[in-house]
Formats: C-alpha cells, structure tokens, sequence
C-alpha cells in the first residue's frame, strides 16, 4: 500500500465520521443513536488502523484496538443494557428545526477548517488534512449536548466528543504517549460508569430520563 | 517522597472502602489526611533546602509553586476531615445518609484528594489531564448523596458542564503536544512540564494561542470563570458542605494552577502578555457578574459559591496581569481566600444542621443561640470581605496596587464588583447573626477547632508576614514570570 493510497483511504474514512456526526445530530430513535455512534467508532479504529500502517507507529495498533473495544463493543453494550434495562427504547425524542441545527453545524465545520489552517501548514504528516473534522466531531458533539434534552442522548454526545479528541489525537500527532491515551479511555470507562449510575439516579427521583424535568436549580429559588 | 504521599491517600481511599460505615472511619480518614499534611510539609522542606526537585524518571516535579498548593491542599483537606467527623455523623443520626453511602463518602474522600495532589505534582501535562477528570468523577457522586431531586440535578450539569470543559482542555493538550513534538520529538518527553519550559521560546506561537483557548475554555469551566461557571453554584449548594468546603477551597486552586501553568508557557512562546490579557478578560467578567449575583441570593450556600467566583476571578485577574506585585499577590491571594472560604463553609455547616435549612430567611439570631458559631461566620464574611486586617485585605492591596501601575483602566471595574460583593454578603450576614434566635434550633457537637485555626492564619498573614513565607513566594513568583 501506497503512502498515497494511506492518506485516501483515511480521507475517505474521516468523511465517513464526519456524516456519522452528522447522523447523531438528527436521528430521534434510540436505538438508531446508538447504531450510528457504534459505527463512528468503528471507522474511527479503523482509521487509526490505517494510520498506524501508513506510519510504521506500532503503538497506534494498540490505540486502534483500545478504540474498537471501548468504542464499538464495550459502551455501545453498556448503554444498550442500559436502554433496555430502563425501558426507554421505544423512546422518541421530538426534534424541533433539524434544517436549524444542519446549518448550524456545517458552519462549525467550516469554522474548524478555518482555525486548523496554521496546522495543516505546519504538518508534515499524512493525516494533517483530516484534523479539521476530528475538531468537527468535537464540536458537532458539543452542538448534540446542547440541542438534545434526554440523558441518553447527551451522554451519546459526550462520548462522539471523545470519539473527536481521539481522532484529533491521531491526525495531529500520530497519538499521544500511550500513557496518556490509556489513561484517557480509563477516565472514560469510569466516565460511562457514572453515567450508568446516574441514569438511575435520575429515573428514580425524577421518574423519568427527560431533563426537561431538572428546572429546579433556578437563581434565587431554595429547593 | 513523593510517592509515598501519594500512596497515603490512594491506599487509605482504599481501606476506608473496605472499613464501610464502622464506627471509627472518620477517624481513619483524619489520620490518613494528617499523615499526608505530615509528608507534604517534609517535601516542602526538601523543595526549601535543595530548590525543586524531579523524581521517578521525570514523572513528577516540585517546585515553590506547586508545593505550597501540596500543602496548602493537604492541611485543608486535613481540617475538611476533622469538621466532617462530627457533622457527617449528625448527618446519619437525621437519616439523610445511609451505611453504603458513608462508605462511599469516606472513600470517595481519600480519592479525591489523591486526584488533586497528582495533578499538582505530575511533570506530564497529559497525566495533568486525566487527574483533573478524576478529580471530577470521585466528587460527581458525592454531590448527588442525599438522592434529592435538586442534588441529583446539581450533580448531573456538575459532570456534564466539566466533562465538556475538560473535554476541551485534552484538545488543548494534543495541540501542546503537537507543538512540542515539533521541538522536542515523538514520545512522553515531549509533554513534561520540565521539557516544555525549556524550549518554550521555540514553540509555534499560533499554534500555542490556538491551544491556549481550549485550555482557558476547558480549565475556565473548573476553575468556575464567569461564562462557564454555571455548575458551581449549584454543585457547591448541594453536596454534603465538607464536599462544598474542599470543592470551593481546593479543587478551584488546582484547575487554576493548570491554567497558569499553561500561561506562562504560552506567553513565553509569543513573547507577549497575550495569555494574561485572556486571563485578565475572564477574571474581571467573573468579579463583576459574581459580585452582582451575590445580591439575589436566598440559599446561604449558593451565596457563598458566587463569593468564590468572584475570589476566583480576581486571583485569575492578578496571574494575568502578571509582574512580581500582581502574581505575589495572586499567590496570597489563593492561600488566603482558600482558608477562610472553607473556614466560611464550617460555620456555614454548623449553622445549617443548627436551623434545619440552607435559606437564609430562617436562619436567625446565631450569635445569641451559638456564640462560637455566630462569631466564627461574622469574622469569615468579614475576612472574605476583604475588611483589614484579615489576609485577605492584605492580597487584594497588593494586586490592586499592581493594577493600579499596569491597567489603571481596569481599576473602576475590579473595585466596582469588590464592593458590591462586600456590600450584599453585610446585608445578608447581619439578620443571620444578630437578633433573636428562631425556635426549635438543634443542638449540635459543632467542630470549633478547624474554623478558628483556619482564621488565626488568616488573622496572623494579614499582620505579619513571615520572612521565610515571603522568600518562598518570591521564589515562586520568578517561577512564572
């Protein structure tokens, strides 16, 4: 394989997560989120694959294999357990202004194309031209969090975010010291954990997952 | 050393996980705590007799800046335990806690603390990361432990609020890293605190500004600056109060001490203060917006949360101005303002278990009810104040006079919010300490001990400041220039 097939190979996987972010920000169904949020994962490990590769940096087949097994197996089946356990999977989440959201998060795109530019300049690698849309996933995530109103879902949100720094990770550097990543997916597992606990939390004194509902913490009120 | 340090707090996290609920583990908690406060004080001996001080192959390292935060972070958590002793066992004998969630606070506890003390004491800026986020996950369940509906809900924006922050801050790392590796080479050397000091001048000054965005929007988020600020007052409000003392006196400091870190770094690479101007804007919006939510509010907790946010930023307005008075000042000013606001946080406690609630409007006439408790909040409001001659007074001299010569512009704004944050915590102080006690008060054991421990220093620093204390500073200060 080339050094020139490497760099299409991962262009074309970083644009199929980018349409995968794109994907979470619109779909209603559950499950669907789900799905989608597997297969990001999925292109992701496949992409630092493919960079590993392309490089000849060995630690990163370790990095893609810690991808696949948090991203694609381990917290799509937590969640999933979860989703049945507390029997929300029939759940709908009305969407208000998906034209809205779509412009607003192709803006981010490009605003993260703009600020990668001295990078790309900068960069010598074969990845360089795809931290733009690790920073678009970041943000695109963050654009979820905010847009979507059930726990599940931000949660979701929260891991395409890290789906986003981990791809950053590659494409600006290869990756980072794999300390450092073992430690970041570790933080995530307990992360997902949490969420796990809290889910139940919320469900228990609420009575539902919708946060709609947490609107009591206002300024000036005593609960 | 320092391993050893931090090994206390990570076994004893341990024990008291296995130890549960028994009778004795508040004590275990206060004797592992001391035991850390004893090792972080012979560390700063060491960083005093032979300068800093890197260990285990360049994993951590001392210096004055980050060993006084050891220390500081030991003896309050220190103090935080010995107060937390009695008022979490009032706490049970109510019912609002459970054998399985003691044993999880105690724990969690020790987690913490460990959590803080490694990001203040690694070398890898990478391990910096990751300890903040565990700093974040072992104290998101403990402000959830009464299961309130508004504890739950305060707990909830606590995670996802910094989970988002902090999410910002690794991109900020991984630009660090990129830019590093360009000087420095592939691999864990290229992310030391060490290292990157060294090459700073020859770092790429774009690429810096860009990560120093993520790290001021990603750490801002802990550090609790005005926009990002909206989980503490609710986290700080909710949680049991030895959390909300820790929370408001350490783990603020610690997500500031990254920051800084990253300043000088940055600032260095362009050559310029364009980090501390970044620094200077957040800290003045936070001081303003801080002071004026001070003014509404009805939940005696919640108040106090919004002081230290102001106080936050006014130390973050002091390391961006920069300059031997501003960050000498700066310094003080994080010493001071964390002792007397967990300080605050006890009475505040002590007063809460004695009437039953948080709000304000029913908490009356404590002087005559409790004298020691009465008068340990009036001179904690009146130290935070910033009223002389309490430390206080003495840091926010210092960084307004360095403002004064620097950004005279600047000043109407800073003593603006000053007094307006002065004004509101009077007028909420003085129906809660004077006048007539309400009916029905519960008695408590209160701890007396950390609170006016905590105020004879503060007391003692704005009276006299030792010689030893003050090299140490200075140190500290050519640290970050």
């Amino acid at each position: 394989m080339s050094l020139e097939l490497v760099t299409q190979i991962n262009n074309v996987l970083a644009a199929f997560i980018l349409l995968s972010s794109f994907g979470l920000l619109v779909q209603r169904r559950i499950y669907g989120l789900l799905h989608i949020f597997a297969w990001q994962g999925l292109f992701l490990s496949c992409s630092t694959a493919v960079v590993a590769y392309g490089s000849g940096m060995n630690h990163l087949y370790i990095s893609a294999l810690l991808t696949l097994a948090l991203k694609v197996i381990i917290l799509p089946y937590i969640l999933y357990v979860l989703i049945n356990r507390l029997n929300i999977y029939r759940d709908v989440e009305p969407l208000v202004n998906i034209p809205a959201t779509m412009l607003i998060g192709i803006m981010l795109v490009i605003l993260s194309y703009h600020l990668t530019v001295p990078i790309r300049q900068l960069s010598t690698l074969v990845t360089r031209t795809t931290l733009a849309v690790a920073l678009s996933t970041v943000l695109l995530g963050f654009l979820m969090m905010i847009t979507r109103k059930k726990a599940v879902t931000q949660v979701i949100g929260f891991l395409a975010m890290e789906n986003g720094l981990f791809f950053a990770a590659t494409s600006a550097t290869y990756g980072m010291p794999l300390v450092i990543e073992l430690g970041v997916a570790l933080d995530i597992l307990i992360a997902a954990f949490i969420f796990g606990i809290f889910f139940f939390q919320i469900r228990t004194t609420f009575d539902t997952l919708d946060l709609k509902e947490m609107e009591r913490l206002k300024e000036g009120d005593i609960s | 050393m320092i391993p050893l340090l931090l090994g206390v707090s990570i076994v004893s996290a341990a024990v008291l996980a296995y130890v549960g609920d028994r009778r004795f583990a508040p004590e275990i908690n206060i004797a592992a705590s001391s035991a850390t406060l004893v090792l972080s004080l012979l560390l700063a001996l060491q960083v005093y007799w032979v300068g800093s001080v890197v260990a285990l192959d360049g994993w951590f390292f001392v210096d004055e800046f980050n060993v006084y935060l050891v220390v500081l972070t030991s003896f309050v958590s220190t103090t935080t335990a010995i107060f937390s002793r009695n008022y979490m066992r009032f706490e049970r004998s109510r019912g609002k806690v459970g054998h399985k969630a003691m044993r999880f606070y105690h724990a969690m506890y020790q987690m913490f603390i460990f959590a803080m003390l490694l990001a203040l004491l690694t070398n890898n800026v990478g391990v910096l990361w990751i300890s903040m986020e565990l700093a974040t996950l072992s104290t998101v369940l403990l402000v959830s432990l009464y299961r309130t509906p508004s504890s739950v809900e305060a707990a909830w924006k606590y995670f996802i609020l910094c989970g988002v922050g902090i999410a910002l801050a690794l991109f900020g790392t991984i630009l660090l890293y990129f830019a590093a590796e360009k000087v420095l080479g592939p691999g864990s050397q290229g992310l030391l605190w060490t290292n990157l000091n060294r090459v700073s001048p020859h770092m790429e000054p774009t690429i810096l500004s860009l990560a120093f965005v993520f790290f001021v929007v990603g750490y801002g988020t802990k550090v609790g600056l005005v926009p990002l600020h909206n989980w503490l007052p609710d986290a700080h409000s909710e949680g049991p109060t030895p959390i909300s003392a820790v929370l408001s006196g350490l783990l603020l400091n610690v997500a500031l001490y990254a920051l800084v870190r990253c300043k000088v770094l940055v600032n260095k690479a362009m050559a310029s203060n364009w980090a501390g101007e970044i620094m200077m804007g957040f800290g003045l919006l936070s001081i303003l917006v801080a002071s004026i939510s001070l003014l509404r509010q009805k939940d005696i907790k919640r108040m106090f949360a919004y002081s230290s946010i102001e106080h936050m930023g006014i130390a973050t307005f002091a390391f961006g101005l920069g300059g031997t008075v501003a960050t000498f000042g700066a310094l003080l000013h994080m010493l001071v303002h964390s002792l007397t606001k967990s300080a605050i946080f006890f009475t505040v406690g002590h007063a809460a278990q004695m009437s039953g609630t948080q709000a304000m409007a029913h908490i009356k006439g404590l002087i005559k009810a409790n004298p020691l408790v009465g008068w340990g909040m009036v001179f904690g409001v009146m130290a935070i104040a910033g009223m002389p001659p309490f430390g206080v007074f003495a840091s926010e001299f210092l960084i307004l006079t360095a403002a004064m010569k620097q950004a005279p512009a600047l000043i109407p704004i800073f003593l603006f919010g000053v007094c307006i944050a002065f004004a509101a915590l009077f007028r909420k102080l003085q129906p809660m300490v004077f006048g007539e006690p309400a009916e029905g008060l519960a008695v408590i054991k209160a701890a007396h001990l950390p609170v006016f421990l905590h105020m004879a220093i503060v007391l003692a620093l704005g009276l006299y400041f030792p010689v030893l204390l003050q090299q140490w500073f200075l140190d500290a200060v050519e640290i970050l220039k």
